[in-house]
C-alpha cells in the first residue's frame, strides 16, 4: 500500500518475530484507544436522552433522531458552509501569495531581499493572541466586524507558508527559468507556468495545512463574529453546546457533525495528507 | 540580445525597454512583493506596535485612552491570579511537550517497522489531529463527568477504583484539560517523526550492525542524534502550541472558566476574559505583550539549548 | 416615443422602490443567549412585524459572559443596538458609558410605569427618567421531583416548608452506589447557577445577618455568614445529599431526573416544561422562626443611544410592544418568567396555579441585590465554596477571603 519504510530493511535482518508481533499488537491497541473518544462521540450521538447514562459503546437502540433535529434548523449546514468558504478562500490566497513571495525571495536578487525575508520571518514570533485586540479595533473602525472578510483577513498570507514555499523554490533549477526568459515569457508567467508546477507537492502540503488550520480555527472567529449566521463550525458548535445546557446526546451529535467532514476528506485523501505533513516537517 | 524584445506582460513601450535586464527583474520582484509587504505591515507589524502602545494605556472602550506608563504591568505582577496563570501556562508546557514527544517518538519508531496494516494503524493515530479542538473539548468533558454519565469514571468504578473528580479538582484539572491537547497533537508528531526516521539512510544502520552494535545502542548513538532537526522542530512547534492553549480550556470549563479556582486558566484565556468580558483593553494588551515575551524567550532558549555544537 | 415611456416607467419604478425602502425601517434587538428567551423573542418579533409591516426587527444574541463587552464595543464602532436588554445591575455601567438613552416620558409616562409595574422597576430610574422597562421579573423557588419523592416515601403534594424538613427530604431521596458516590442527588449544589442568590439573600438573612449594609458594603463576614456558608457546604460534606459538579450543572441533574430538588428561577420553567416526570414547585424553605426570603431580579429592555429619528420611533414602538400585557403573557408561557406588570402577574389564575403561585408569593418578600458586577460577584461566591470543598479551607477563612474580594469589586465600581 505505501512505500516500504527504510527501517524495514534492517528489521528484516532481525528474527525477533515474537517481539514484533507484541509491538504490533500494542500499537494496534494503542491506536484503538486513541480513537475511543471519537467512537463514544458517535455512539452517544445515536442515543436518546435516556440512554446517555448507559455507557455501552454500541447503543441499545440507535436512532438518527438527534441528527435530524440538529440538522433540521439549518444552522449546522450554514456553519459548515461558512467554514468551508472561509477555509477555501484563505487557502487559495495563501497558495497564491505565499508562493509568489517565496518564489521572489528565492529566485530574485535585489537589495533588501534578506531584510524583507527576515522581516516576514520575524512575524512568526508574534502570536496571534497579541494581535487580536488591535485587529478587533481595526475591524470595528473599518466595519469589518461580523463579516466574512473580518474572519479571513488576518490569515490571507502567512510567514510559515512563505518560508515553506521559499525552501521548495530554492530547489528549482534556475536553468528552466532562464530558458523561459530567453523565450520571452514575462516573470509572472514564468512563475505561474514554469515554477509553480515544479513544486506541486509543496503546494499541496501548504494547502492542506492552511485549510485544516482555518477550518478548525476558534479564537479569532469567536471574537470577530456576532451574528449566528456567520459563525464558523467550531464557534457554532461551542455556542450550540452551551445552549443545549448539557444535553449530552445533542452536544455529541453536534461534535460529530463538526468532525465528520474532515474525517471523510482524510479517508479519501489520506496518502496526500500524510505526504504533505511529512514534506512540511522535513523542510520546516 | 533577445532579451531586448519584451513581449506580453507589462508592455510600457520605450520606457520599459530602456531598463537593463537586471533592473527589470528588480522591478518585477518589488511588484510581486508590493501587496504582501503592505499586508504584513498592516496586519502584523502595525498591530504589534499598537498592542505595545495599548499596553501602556488604560483604555476600556468607554473612555478615551490615557497614557499610564507601566501601571498595567505593575498591576499584573502584583496580582496573585496572574502568577497562578503564569504557572499554569508553564505547567501546560512542561508537562505537555515532553509527554507528547516521548509518546509520539515511541509510537513512530515502532509504527515505522510495521508493514501489515500500516496505513490503517497510522490512520488511527492521525485521526484525532484532524478534529476541531472545540468539539473534542466537549467530547472529553463528557468523558470526565462523574458517575453516572462519565465514561472514564464508569470504567474506574467497574474496576473497583475510586471515582476521580477530574475537572472538579484543583489538582487534577490542569492535566485533565491537557490530555485532549496532547491526544490531538500526537498524530502530527508521529508523522513528522516517521518522516525523519525514513530520512536516515539505511547504510548507517548496516554499518552499525556490522560493527556489532545492539539495538539500544543504535537508537542512542545513531537514530536519535540524526533525528535532531526533526526533534528541534517538534519541540519548538509543540511548545508554542501548549503555551497558547485556549480552545480546550474554554470549552471544558464554560461554567467556571479557567477553574476551579483558576487551576486551569492559561494566559490566553486570561487575555480573552480581560479583553472581552471585562473590556479592559489596555490591561489585556499588556498581558498579550507578556505572552509574546514568554513565547519569544522560550523559543530562543530552546533553540539555543539544542543548537548544533560544532 | 417608446423610449420616453420606458424611461418614465423606469423612473416611476425606481421612485416607488425608494419610497418602499424608505418606509421599511430595520432595528436590532440584542439579548444574551438563553434558549427559551430567544424563542419567546422570536414569537414577539413575528407578531410585532405582522402588526407593523414597515418595521423589521433583527434579533442578535451573545453568550452571557461576553454580552456587555459586545454592547460596549458596538457602541464604539457606531453600530449599537436599537433596543437592548440589560440586567438591572448593569444600569450604572450602561448609563455612564452612554450606551442607552432615557425613555421619552411622552411615550412612557413615569406615572403609568409606577402604577402598572412591580416596584422593583424603580431600579431602572435615574433622577426623573426611566432608562428601561422589563418584560418579566424572576424570583426563586424550590423545584422538586414528585416521582422521586414518592419513591422515597415522601408525600409528593407536601413538599418541605422549612430548612429542617428540607434537609430530611434531601437525605431521604439521595441515592448512592456501592462506592458511596451519588447517583441521584437530594439537592443540587451549583453556585454558578442560582445558589449564590439563595446563599446571599436567603440563608444569610435566615441566620440573622444581612449580606450588605445600607451603604452597599459587604456585611456577611460574621457569624451569620459563616453559619449560612456552613449550612450550604455541609450539604455536600456532612449530610452528603448533593455534590457540586454532579451532572455538570444543577439544572441538568434535575432535568435528567437525577436530583430530587433544585433551587432555580422562573426562567427555568420553560426548560423544565418537558421533563419526563412529574414535578412541583414550592417556596424556598423558611427557617425555624418562619422567616422567608427570596431574591428577585429582572432584565430590562432599553433603547440604544444610537437610535435616532425613524429608528428611534420604531424602537419605541417595539419597546412598548414587548412590555405590553400581551407580550408578557407570551413570555410567561414560553419562558416561565413572571410578567412585570402587576395586574398581568397577579391574576387569580396565576395565584391559583401551583407552579406560578410560589414564585409570585416569593416576589412579595424578595430582596433585589444591588450588583455592581454580577459575574464577578458570582465568581467570588463560586470560589468561596470551592475553597472549602476542594481545598479544605475553614469556613471562616474562606468567608473572609470572599468578603475581601467582593468588597474590592464594590469599591472599584463605586469609586
Amino acid at each position: 500500500m505505501t512505500a516500504m519504510p527504510s527501517t524495514e530493511l534492517r528489521a528484516n535482518r532481525w528474527d525477533i518475530r515474537p517481539g514484533r508481533i507484541i509491538a504490533w499488537t500494542i500499537l494496534l491497541i494503542g491506536g484503538l484507544i486513541m480513537i475511543t473518544p471519537l467512537l463514544f462521540m458517535f455512539s452517544t450521538s445515536l442515543k436518546t436522552a435516556g440512554q446517555v447514562y448507559d455507557l455501552r459503546l454500541i447503543p441499545a437502540a440507535p436512532t438518527f433522531d438527534n441528527y435530524i433535529k440538529v440538522l433540521g434548523d439549518g444552522r449546522f449546514m450554514r456553519w459548515f458552509f461558512n467554514s468551508t468558504f472561509i477555509a477555501l478562500t484563505v487557502t487559495i490566497s495563501n497558495v497564491f501569495f505565499d508562493s509568489l513571495v517565496g518564489y521572489t525571495l528565492a529566485k530574485f536578487e535585489f537589495r533588501g531581499r534578506y531584510f524583507i525575508f527576515l522581516a516576514i520571518l520575524s512575524t512568526l514570533m508574534i502570536p496571534t493572541e497579541m494581535l487580536v485586540i488591535p485587529w478587533y479595533l481595526m475591524s470595528s473602525q473599518l466595519g469589518w466586524l461580523d463579516s466574512y472578510w473580518g474572519i479571513m483577513f488576518p490569515g490571507m498570507m502567512t510567514a510559515f507558508g512563505t518560508f515553506l514555499m521559499k525552501q521548495f523554490f530554492e530547489t528549482v533549477p534556475n536553468d528552466f527559468l532562464e530558458a523561459a526568459r530567453v523565450d520571452g515569457l514575462n516573470e509572472f508567467t514564468i512563475w505561474w507556468k514554469i515554477a509553480m508546477p515544479m513544486v506541486v507537492p509543496a503546494i499541496s502540503a501548504l494547502a492542506i495545512f492552511t485549510f485544516l488550520g482555518n477550518w478548525t480555527a476558534f479564537f479569532w472567529p469567536l471574537i470577530v463574529t456576532t451574528s449566528k449566521e456567520l459563525y464558523t463550525l467550531p464557534v457554532g458548535l461551542s455556542s450550540f453546546a452551551v445552549e443545549q445546557s448539557i444535553k449530552w446526546e445533542m452536544i455529541m451529535t453536534g461534535a460529530a457533525l463538526a468532525t465528520i467532514p474532515t474525517l471523510l476528506v482524510f479517508l479519501v485523501l489520506q496518502r496526500f495528507i500524510v505526504r504533505g505533513v511529512m514534506l512540511a516537517g522535513l523542510k520546516g | 540580445m533577445a532579451s531586448d524584445s519584451i513581449t506580453g506582460g507589462a508592455a510600457q513601450g520605450r520606457l520599459w525597454d530602456r531598463f537593463s535586464i537586471k533592473t527589470k527583474r528588480v522591478i518585477w520582484a518589488w511588484t510581486f512583493l508590493a501587496l504582501p509587504i503592505l499586508f504584513y505591515a498592516g496586519i502584523r507589524f502595525y498591530p504589534t506596535l499598537q498592542a505595545f502602545w495599548l499596553s501602556l494605556t488604560d483604555w476600556d472602550l468607554l473612555r478615551p485612552a490615557n497614557f499610564i506608563g507601566l501601571a498595567n504591568y505593575q498591576k499584573m505582577f502584583a496580582d496573585p491570579v496572574f502568577w497562578k496563570v503564569f504557572q499554569n501556562t508553564f505547567l501546560y508546557l512542561v508537562i505537555g511537550t515532553p509527554v507528547s514527544l516521548v509518546l509520539s517518538f515511541v509510537i513512530a519508531f515502532y509504527l515505522d517497522r510495521v508493514r501489515f496494516m500500516h496505513g490503517f494503524i497510522r490512520a488511527l493515530y492521525f485521526l484525532p489531529f484532524l478534529t476541531t479542538a472545540a468539539a473534542m473539548g466537549w467530547v472529553w468533558r463528557w468523558f470526565y463527568q462523574p458517575v453516572p454519565i462519565g465514561v472514564i469514571n464508569g470504567l474506574l468504578g467497574s474496576l473497583g477504583i475510586e471515582q476521580q473528580p477530574f475537572l472538579r479538582s484543583t489538582v487534577q484539572a490542569l492535566p485533565t484539560v491537557l490530555v485532549p491537547a496532547i491526544w490531538a497533537g500526537l498524530g502530527f508528531q508521529i508523522i513528522i517523526f516517521m518522516a525523519g526516521l525514513r530520512a536516515i539512510p539505511s547504510t548507517f544502520y548496516e554499518a552499525a550492525r556490522i560493527d556489532g552494535l545492539g539495538e539500544w545502542a543504535i537508537l542512542r548513538k545513531i537514530t536519535i542524534p540524526l533525528l535532531k532537526p526533526t526533534t528541534v522542530f517538534l519541540v519548538v512547534f509543540s511548545s508554542i502550541g501548549f503555551l497558547r492553549i485556549f480552545d480546550q480550556v474554554y470549552n471544558m470549563t464554560t461554567n467556571d472558566p479557567g477553574g476551579p479556582l483558576n487551576a486551569t486558566k492559561p494566559l490566553v484565556l486570561m487575555i480573552y476574559q480581560t479583553a472581552f468580558s471585562s473590556y479592559q483593553m489596555g490591561y489585556a494588551a499588556a498581558q498579550t505583550v507578556v505572552l509574546f515575551s514568554i513565547l519569544l524567550a522560550v523559543s530562543l532558549f530552546q533553540l539555543w539549548i539544542m543548537r548544533e555544537k560544532k | 416615443m417608446r423610449n420616453k415611456a420606458k424611461l418614465a416607467g423606469l423612473a416611476a419604478g425606481i421612485s416607488f422602490l425608494a419610497l418602499g425602502s424608505a418606509q421599511a425601517v430595520e432595528i436590532e434587538y440584542w439579548q444574551y443567549v438563553f434558549d427559551t428567551r430567544v424563542q419567546a423573542m422570536d414569537q414577539l418579533i413575528e407578531k410585532f412585524e405582522a402588526a407593523n409591516p414597515d418595521i423589521t426587527v433583527k434579533q442578535v444574541t451573545f453568550p452571557y459572559a461576553d454580552y456587555q463587552t459586545r454592547v460596549v464595543a458596538a457602541k464604539v464602532a457606531g453600530q449599537g443596538p436599537d433596543v437592548v436588554q440589560l440586567f438591572y445591575g448593569w444600569l450604572d455601567n450602561f448609563v455612564n458609558g452612554e450606551l442607552i438613552q432615557p425613555l421619552d416620558p411622552a411615550v412612557f409616562p413615569s406615572a403609568e410605569i409606577e402604577a402598572d409595574f412591580f416596584p422593583i422597576v424603580s431600579a431602572m430610574k435615574r433622577g426623573d427618567a426611566y432608562y428601561g422597562l422589563p418584560t418579566a421579573v424572576r424570583s426563586l423557588a424550590l423545584f422538586y421531583n414528585k416521582a422521586l419523592f414518592t419513591e422515597a416515601g415522601l408525600d409528593p403534594n407536601n413538599p418541605p416548608q422549612n430548612l429542617v424538613d428540607f434537609l430530611a427530604a434531601a437525605e431521604a431521596t439521595t441515592k448512592r452506589d456501592g462506592g458511596g458516590n451519588i447517583t441521584s442527588a437530594g439537592i443540587t449544589l451549583d453556585m454558578a447557577g442560582q445558589d449564590h442568590h439563595w446563599w446571599r439573600e436567603v440563608l444569610i438573612r435566615q441566620n440573622g445577618g444581612v449580606p450588605y449594609d445600607e451603604a452597599g458594603n459587604v456585611a456577611y463576614n460574621d457569624a451569620a455568614g459563616a453559619a449560612a456558608l456552613k449550612y450550604y457546604t455541609d450539604l455536600q460534606t456532612a449530610s452528603k445529599v448533593g455534590q457540586v459538579g454532579f451532572m455538570d450543572e444543577g439544572q441538568a441533574a434535575f432535568r435528567a431526573g437525577l436530583a430530587a430538588m433544585t433551587i432555580d428561577g422562573t426562567f427555568r420553567l420553560g426548560a423544565f416544561a418537558d421533563n419526563p416526570f412529574e414535578w412541583g414547585v414550592t417556596e424556598l424553605p423558611a427557617d425555624a422562626n418562619g422567616l422567608r426570603s427570596n431574591y428577585s431580579s429582572y432584565f430590562a429592555n432599553a433603547i440604544g443611544s444610537g437610535a435616532q429619528g425613524e429608528e428611534l420611533e420604531a424602537a419605541q414602538k417595539f419597546l412598548a410592544y414587548i412590555t405590553s400585557p400581551e407580550a408578557m403573557e407570551i413570555w410567561l408561557n414560553v419562558v416561565g418568567e413572571l410578567p412585570a406588570r402587576r395586574d398581568v402577574a397577579l391574576t387569580e389564575a396565576n395565584l391559583a396555579d401551583p407552579i406560578r403561585a410560589p414564585f409570585l408569593k416569593g416576589l412579595e418578600y424578595a430582596h433585589t441585590t444591588k450588583f455592581y458586577d454580577e459575574a464577578g460577584q458570582r465568581q467570588v461566591a463560586i470560589d468561596m465554596v470551592n475553597r472549602v470543598l476542594l481545598e479544605g479551607q475553614s469556613i471562616e477563612d474562606s468567608l473572609a477571603a470572599a468578603a475581601t474580594a467582593e468588597q474590592a469589586i464594590i469599591d472599584a465600581a463605586t469609586k
